[in-house]
């Protein structure tokens, strides 16, 4: 993965924009939290292998970004992306590391449905 | 206390490096013993955390990575049968729990542990842990003659619920192994190794502890964790 450059990111999103692809969409803070901090709230959400067709997709913002995709009745978006890559099949994915280098977010669009 | 020779040992736990922290010392041990030895791991913690910054692997490529180190893990331990179970991390919760205790039976029909290695439910912190210790004990509540039912506990409040544990098995022997087994998984044990290694240069006891001794409570089924399921 590489650090997010929002042009280049851009045209990445845009490739994708108008066609069926699965959505993997991803928040978390760890299965531990509350084990190592009793008092911490934990929250999360996971969605994978949900088709979606976004009309418009947008990266903004300093890093870290905030990258949304408009649907013709909703929206998705990610807010904590640091690093993407175009992997070797072809699937956009996009991350949200922190600096101890645990990942807090993710999102992630490809034309083909992601493994189980 | 000696690890007693078994017929064959089952473990069951849900991620890659589950099995290195607790339970790698007394595996190597039985398998040093001549038992056979089973680990049954549920996913392939596809949702670590662990990823680096800068990244050293995505989502989708991590699965692939800690397959590879959880055969090394195996490899380390000595141990030959290694089940990957194919489900998917952060889940098991939500499969149906009688399909859960289904494969659980499966397994011990099969293997006729005369041992089994799992968590302790209740006290084993992350939902997966949670979930697999539940489908192991009801799998093995509905069985005539019951093997040793040996559980891992961890939990804040395990001290304070069920006392010390009632099996610790001095591992000095397989030190390495387990050592071995720990760094097998270094995509999600590095910081955690480095620690060590600091504390245990500072003759930190409980670091040491660790490399030593090996915990287990016996399964309660007169306290069992549930009236009925």
């Amino acid at each position: 993965m590489e650090l997010v450059e929002v042009k280049k990111l851009q045209v990445e999103l845009d490739a994708f924009a108008g066609k069926d692809v699965y959505l993997h969409l991803e928040t978390t803070n760890g299965s531990y939290a509350t084990h190592f901090n009793e008092g911490f709230f934990n929250a999360g959400a996971f969605i994978r292998n949900v088709v979606i067709n976004y009309e418009l997709g947008k990266v903004v913002g300093d890093s870290p970004h905030r990258v949304g995709l408009k649907l013709p009745h909703g929206w998705v978006y990610a807010q904590g992306i640091t690093h993407y890559e175009l992997d070797d099949q072809g699937r956009l994915l996009l991350a949200g590391h922190d600096g101890t280098g645990k990942l807090a977010v993710a999102l992630q669009i490809s034309e083909t449905p992601f493994s189980y | 206390m000696t690890i007693p020779q078994e017929r064959h040992v089952l473990v069951v736990f849900p991620h890659p490096d589950d099995e290195a922290f607790g339970v790698s010392g007394t595996i190597t041990t039985h398998i040093q013993q001549g038992t056979p030895v089973t680990y049954a791991c549920l996913t392939l913690g596809e949702m670590g955390r662990n990823l680096g910054n800068p990244p050293f692997a995505t989502r989708e490529s991590l699965p692939v990575i800690r397959k590879k180190e959880l055969q090394a893990s195996a490899d380390a331990m000595g141990l030959t049968d290694l089940r990957m179970m194919g489900l998917r991390d952060k889940t098991i919760e939500f499969e149906d729990d009688e399909k859960m205790v289904g494969l659980m039976t499966d397994l011990i029909e099969e293997l006729n542990p005369s041992k089994i290695i799992t968590f302790y439910p209740d006290f084993a912190v992350h939902p997966d842990h949670e979930a697999t210790a539940r489908a192991v004990v009801r799998a093995v509540r509905r069985m005539k003659d019951r093997p040793t039912l040996h559980c891992v506990a961890f939990a804040n409040n395990t001290l304070e619920m069920l006392g010390q544990p009632d099996v610790v098995y001095d591992i000095r022997e397989v030190r390495d192994q387990k050592m071995n087994s720990m760094k097998a998984h270094i995509s999600q044990t590095a910081w955690m190794l480095e620690e060590m290694e600091h504390k245990l240069q500072q003759g930190d006891t409980e670091t040491e502890n660790w490399l030593t001794k090996e915990r287990f409570y016996n399964y309660r089924w007169h306290e069992d964790f549930e009236k009925s399921f």
